[in-house]
């Protein structure tokens, strides 16, 4: 079934949701909670058994529920990234990242005077330059 | 090459099929045959941005899919066949050139009963299952490759649960 859990930062109100297969979303919004005290920020989904027709309305009722309009999922070819894509159809201030990660949440929490949506484009882009390959420089065979 | 999977799957292009099942396989190509699905464009961009560049996705209804089944059992690349329902894989047993069905994702909705982690089954669609099995047809659910093959009499008297 669907999971979801509060990942501390109380005070602070939700400003978007992660989604993705397991337990990433919770996962990813734990850590940002444990680094940056933003958790709060941030709505975990998971969508264990869910179809996807039950995805979409889940992300759609917590979109509405809490007034968010940004949504992080972690595969393009995800059932949450395709249930977004579907929501974002009919909501032209919506923003949808997909393969997102945990730099790319850290920055969007710490964009707070930024709108959300224009926050998410730019911890997108955090986000695709924060990967990074150290050792074996020349990516040959190793000699 | 040809179609090394026919599976049944709600959630039809998805991680599982395109990491799970596509990277081990080396799959080419992905036959999505549903009816929604093959009339609407949208739908179709929708599911085609979920796959690699390297893998070519086709769409076609159910009728369709008959017809053109020979052409990608004869591709050279390796394929992937799903339908969103076992429905839809029955009309295309029908058609007399699928011998194995894999059960991959068959999700909660009111009147099923789980019998998987990831399979849900109405009475209606244990006896479609019955009926594919009954046709010949060699029916197991297994979500990702590296998970354990579950026959269909533990499928559905749920001793896999």
């Amino acid at each position: 079934m669907s999971s979801e859990a509060s990942q501390g930062g109380a005070m602070t109100a939700p400003r978007a949701i992660v989604a993705g297969h397991g337990e990433f979303a919770a996962g990813l919004v734990s850590a940002v909670q444990q680094i940056t005290g933003r958790g709060g920020q941030l709505i975990p989904i998971a969508v264990h058994q869910l179809s996807v027709e039950d995805i979409e309305d889940l992300l759609r009722r917590r979109m509405i529920e809490h007034g968010v309009r940004v949504i992080f999922t972690d595969l393009q070819a995800g059932s949450c990234t395709m249930a977004s894509r579907r929501i974002l159809r009919g909501m032209d201030d919506a923003v949808l990242v997909a393969g997102a990660n945990l730099p790319t949440l850290l920055d969007f929490v710490f964009s707070e005077a930024r709108p959300a949506p224009e926050a998410a484009r730019h911890a997108a882009e955090r986000g695709r330059a924060a990967i990074a390959v150290h050792g074996a420089a020349t990516g040959g065979n190793g000699q | 090459m040809t179609v090394e999977l026919f599976r049944i799957d709600d959630r039809l292009i998805h991680g599982q099929v395109v990491v799970g099942w596509g990277q081990p396989l080396d799959i080419g190509f992905i036959v999505l045959v549903d009816d929604t699905v093959a009339a609407s464009d949208w739908e179709q961009e929708l599911y085609r941005m979920g796959v690699p560049p390297e893998m070519e996705v086709y769409f076609h209804s159910a009728t369709d899919a008959i017809t053109a089944l020979p052409k990608y059992l004869a591709d050279h690349r390796r394929g992937i066949l799903l339908t969103g329902d076992i429905a839809t894989m029955q009309r295309l047993v029908n058609g007399g050139v699928v011998t194995t069905v894999n059960v991959g994702g068959i999700h909660s909705k009111p009147g099923r009963v789980q019998r998987l982690r990831y399979v849900f089954l109405s009475p209606d669609e244990e006896a479609q299952l019955r009926g594919l099995a009954a046709n010949g047809v060699k029916v197991s659910a297994q979500d990702v490759p590296g998970a354990r093959a579950v026959s269909l009499p533990d499928l559905l008297n749920g001793s896999a649960l």
